[in-house]
């Protein structure tokens, strides 16, 4: 076997090894990757900072601990900006592992905006948390008729009635958009039923692998801003000046990107040569 | 009657959404929140508790008859047990219980996490083996998708022009491809919605 058919024919576990040691290398290495900041996570940015003090908007976060690594950082970006610009956040989990995960961002949004401005925000007063109920599709259709029907209580059991902030908020058309951070089918109950239906301005914020399937929304406006998978969210850490885990994430993915375009170029190398090769033989 | 209920079920439910997305009375509304939002978690209830039945069941089964892979449906049952036992204990807090937080946080998130992070290693395996340039279409497929792999990445004077060229191959043959896919499939969403409404499809109800 000569040099080419072994580029060809690499053992896969090659391959595996190859971006293994790249991970660990640009984890450990310090340098940064310049962020480019495109037009569909401006767009939401510039959104949410044309909103007035008092304002409300809808934070869907459905996704699971195995995307957190992408969507994480988008909801803890969203979630800066709007408590610093006062704006109140009606949060939801539509997916049955999200409630834990939605908890925790707010955690650490509250903690985290305690320590910049030393200002406390107020369950119930500043921000709402629904939890979590099974069958999107019908809760994103319930909420759009009232709030209270799909979610008589919020997480902590506390019956919506009594929290303050919501005592101005009755369905959809009380929020001023509808920011859906999401790994699942969730996205697209929200464009059809959420925005189709109740005509609420939508936002999304997906995995890296979903975003292509979005574009087409963005063009028809049926969403006014997108942040696409890493790169998304480090675009919108950049945007809110807290460069943070997505924004380090983004040197692992260029190195690892550049491992596996070396890996498609040394096949296509192999390749041409080993089908030269057989020609040649033919002839 | 036995077939014939479910189609007449089936029939009045399918015209009954579709006509009440259309009219937003208040009657409508009231009969939309009635039906469609408090049956289906009710009903969902009693298929939650059959899919436990029956995954323990199977799960047990395995075990006695040593089936394949066996091991696996012991730490399925000790996993279904044991949180459903924490979820349970006083002070009866559900999944806001602390020993169901600690396994959360402790356990689902860094299995689901690892789970999810091995896909990098068999995506860039996929990539060195299928994206050859065997074919022009395969040719384009491939430069498409290191143009896009590329957009982000610090190549100085080159950085501004790639990541335009990516920009349009997401909006403009990305978007018409994905467009295509989604009309396509909404029609077919409707023409199967319209034949289980009107009883053309009947696969649903099994054999018998």
């Amino acid at each position: 076997m000569n040099i080419f058919e072994k580029m060809f024919a690499f053992d896969r576990r090659w391959v595996y090894l190859m971006l293994g040691v790249a991970v660990v290398i640009a984890v450990k290495v310090p340098f940064t990757v310049p962020i480019r900041i495109s037009k569909e996570a401006r767009n939401i940015h510039l959104y949410l900072d044309t909103l007035k003090a008092g304002d409300a908007i809808h934070l869907a976060m459905d996704y699971d601990p195995s995307v957190m690594a992408e969507l994480q950082p988008m909801t803890d970006a969203v979630l800066k900006q709007c408590f610093q610009r006062k704006v109140k956040v009606v949060v939801s989990a539509l997916h049955q592992f999200g409630p834990a995960l939605a908890a925790r961002a707010l955690d650490t949004a509250v903690s985290k905006h305690f320590e910049l401005t030393g200002e406390k925000l107020v369950n119930g007063v500043d921000y709402v948390f629904l939890g979590y109920k099974p069958y999107p599709a019908l809760i994103i259709l319930g909420m759009g008729q009232n709030y209270r029907i799909p979610f008589p209580t919020d997480y902590y059991n506390v019956p919506l009635d009594s929290l303050p902030m919501m005592d101005r908020i009755r369905n959809y058309s009380d929020v001023k958009a509808v920011i859906n951070i999401s790994g699942t089918s969730a996205t697209d109950w929200w464009i059809s039923y959420g925005n189709g239906r109740y005509g609420i301005p939508l936002a999304i914020g997906v995995t890296g692998v979903m975003a292509t399937d979005y574009y087409p929304y963005l063009q028809t406006n049926q969403i006014f801003g997108m942040l696409g998978g890493m790169v998304g969210a480090a675009e919108y850490e950049t945007l809110v000046n807290t460069p943070g885990p997505a924004v380090e994430s983004m040197k692992v993915q260029v190195v690892a990107h550049t491992i596996v375009i070396i890996f498609i170029i040394i096949g296509n190398i192999g390749y041409f040569a080993t089908r030269r090769k057989q020609r040649q033989n033919i002839v | 009657m036995k077939r014939q209920l479910p189609l007449i079920i089936i029939f009045i439910l399918g015209v009954f959404m579709v006509v009440q997305y259309h009219v937003p009375h208040e009657s409508s509304e009231f009969f939309y929140e009635f039906v469609a939002l408090d049956w289906p978690p009710i009903i969902g209830m009693f298929a939650l508790t059959l899919g436990i039945i029956s995954l323990v069941r199977v799960s047990i089964n395995r075990v006695r008859q040593r089936q394949d892979n066996w091991q696996y449906s012991i730490f399925t049952l000790v996993a279904l047990t044991v949180i459903m036992i924490a979820g349970f204990l006083p002070p009866f807090k559900g999944p806001e219980a602390t020993s169901v937080r600690w396994m959360f946080d402790r356990m689902i998130i860094p299995v689901s996490a690892t789970m999810f992070s091995l896909l990098a290693f068999f995506i860039a395996s996929a990539s060195y083996r299928a994206f050859r340039a065997r074919s022009v279409l395969a040719t384009i497929l491939l430069v498409a998708a290191v143009i896009v792999m590329l957009r982000f990445f610090p190549l100085g004077p080159f950085g501004d022009p790639i990541a335009a060229t990516a920009g349009w191959i997401l909006n403009v043959p990305n978007l018409a491809a994905k467009r295509a896919i989604i009309i396509g499939v909404g029609l077919g969403i409707v023409s199967t919605a319209l034949k289980v409404i009107l009883g053309v499809e009947r696969s649903y109800l099994g054999r018998d």
